[in-house]
């Protein structure tokens, strides 16, 4: 059993962060500042769709240097046979979490020429996962031994259509997401509103639902995320709120803090994922911060004592 | 022939891209394929706070039309199915045929839901 997912069983906090991307060199340099705080870190896959080093391969090294990984794998860049050879690929070599998303376009990267690839879904992906958990690849061909697998995915509070978003989630734990990453959001309200329904309708019973927290350093960032990254918006205030501000830079941390302690405090929450712009020390900060323990010290303290 | 025809007819009404495995019925009379990125079970987390598609900003997110309209139908509940992956060698086939013959309903062997 992964690491995630026994923290997860146990219904302790789970802290997760994203690695920076990474091309040739400087895994452990990106998660070293953090590293005592987290339960696993997302080896991401071609982020925003500009090419770095692959999840399979990045996900390997955070294992050699003892960091559990969390292996995202996108729709964009790969057929339904890829996506397998992937899973097949990341179980051979004992990694277990797997978090599947549909993937930014190759429009919202540098490289927008690209031909798009989308075979499957992210559902279908979560259902392939859950039938190579079972042993066998989508032609029913088998896999012996099956590979161990834990699987998430992503959903999204603050993007159309918002009265949508909770019944997409639960198809996404229908077809095998065991936790949920919520993609990063600055408007608190959808978050509650999302979570609110989420228990109504039992998602939040079914699988471990963990928003998005994101550390910048600078106004100018919070503008290139509005403007750049599909999915999120930042509200006018907060970028008016830390561009007034006597110190940007302190004041873009204690927005990150608000909006964590806040996410933290909705109920149903299972923990967050954290996510650092050149600004790994952030991560460890934060968790100081909100009182947040080491792993360590979660793990040998009572449930839910965050 | 058949193709000719029901391109004929779905193409100016739905802007059908002849999948050749219609799920039209499912999801809001709105078709998936119009989607850049041929999402069949939801709209992507890229959907623009206006409700315009991330790739194609000039245009409604196709989910967001589908989950909208799904919701005026009695068979609401069927955009809550989890739709299998495409068979690609059906591309240009007539649904029609396909229905008839439960072609489009065959999905890889080894999926389950």
């Amino acid at each position: 059993m992964s690491r995630l997912e026994d923290a997860i069983a146990a219904g302790r906090f789970v802290l997760t962060a994203e690695l920076l991307t990474v091309d040739t060199d400087g895994v452990y340099e990106r998660f070293a500042p953090y590293e005592d705080y987290v339960d696993a870190v997302n080896a991401t896959d071609n982020t925003a769709a500009h090419a770095h080093a692959s999840p399979l391969a990045v996900a390997i090294a955070l294992k050699q240097l003892g960091m559990e990984p969390v292996m995202q794998l996108t729709c964009r860049d790969r057929n339904r046979l890829a996506l397998e050879a992937e899973i097949a690929g990341a179980a051979l070599h004992g990694i277990e979490n797997i978090c599947c998303l549909t993937g930014d376009d190759v429009t919202a990267g540098d490289e927008p020429e690209a031909r798009r690839v989308f075979d499957l879904d992210s559902i279908q992906l979560l259902a392939l996962g859950r039938t190579m958990m079972n042993g066998a690849y989508l032609s029913g061909r088998r896999i012996d031994p099956a590979p161990r697998l834990f699987l998430g995915a992503v959903e999204n509070a603050g993007a159309p259509p918002y009265d949508y978003r909770v019944d997409r989630a639960l198809k996404k734990v229908r077809a095998g997401a065991r936790f949920l990453q919520l993609q990063v959001g600055f408007r608190p309200e959808q978050t509650e509103v999302f979570m609110r329904e989420a228990v109504e309708k039992g998602l939040a019973e079914q699988c471990a639902l963990i928003p998005s927290i994101c550390l910048v350093r600078s106004p100018g960032a919070l503008r290139f995320i509005d403007a750049n990254v599909p999915g999120i918006e930042v509200p006018p205030e907060i970028i008016e709120r830390v561009e007034s501000a006597a110190d940007p830079e302190a004041e873009c941390f204690e927005v990150a803090c608000e909006l964590a302690e806040h996410a933290r405090s909705l109920p149903g929450v299972a923990g967050l994922h954290l996510i650092s712009f050149r600004r790994e020390a952030g991560i460890a900060r934060l968790c100081q911060r909100l009182g947040i323990p080491t792993r360590e010290s979660r793990a040998h303290s009572r449930p839910v004592a965050v | 022939m058949i193709a000719a025809v029901e391109a004929a007819v779905k193409k100016p009404i739905f802007g059908c891209h002849m999948c050749g495995q219609c799920v039209l019925h499912s999801t809001g009379l709105t078709c998936p394929m119009e989607c850049p990125k041929t999402l069949r079970n939801g709209p992507c987390g890229g959907v623009r706070p206006d409700g315009r598609c991330e790739v194609k900003p000039e245009m409604r997110c196709v989910w967001v039309k589908a989950v909208e309209r799904s919701r005026r139908l009695p068979w609401a509940h069927e955009i809550h199915d989890i739709r299998p992956p495409v068979d690609n060698r059906l591309e240009g086939t007539s649904s029609w045929v396909n229905l008839v013959t439960g072609r489009d309903k065959a999905a890889p062997r080894g999926w389950r839901v």
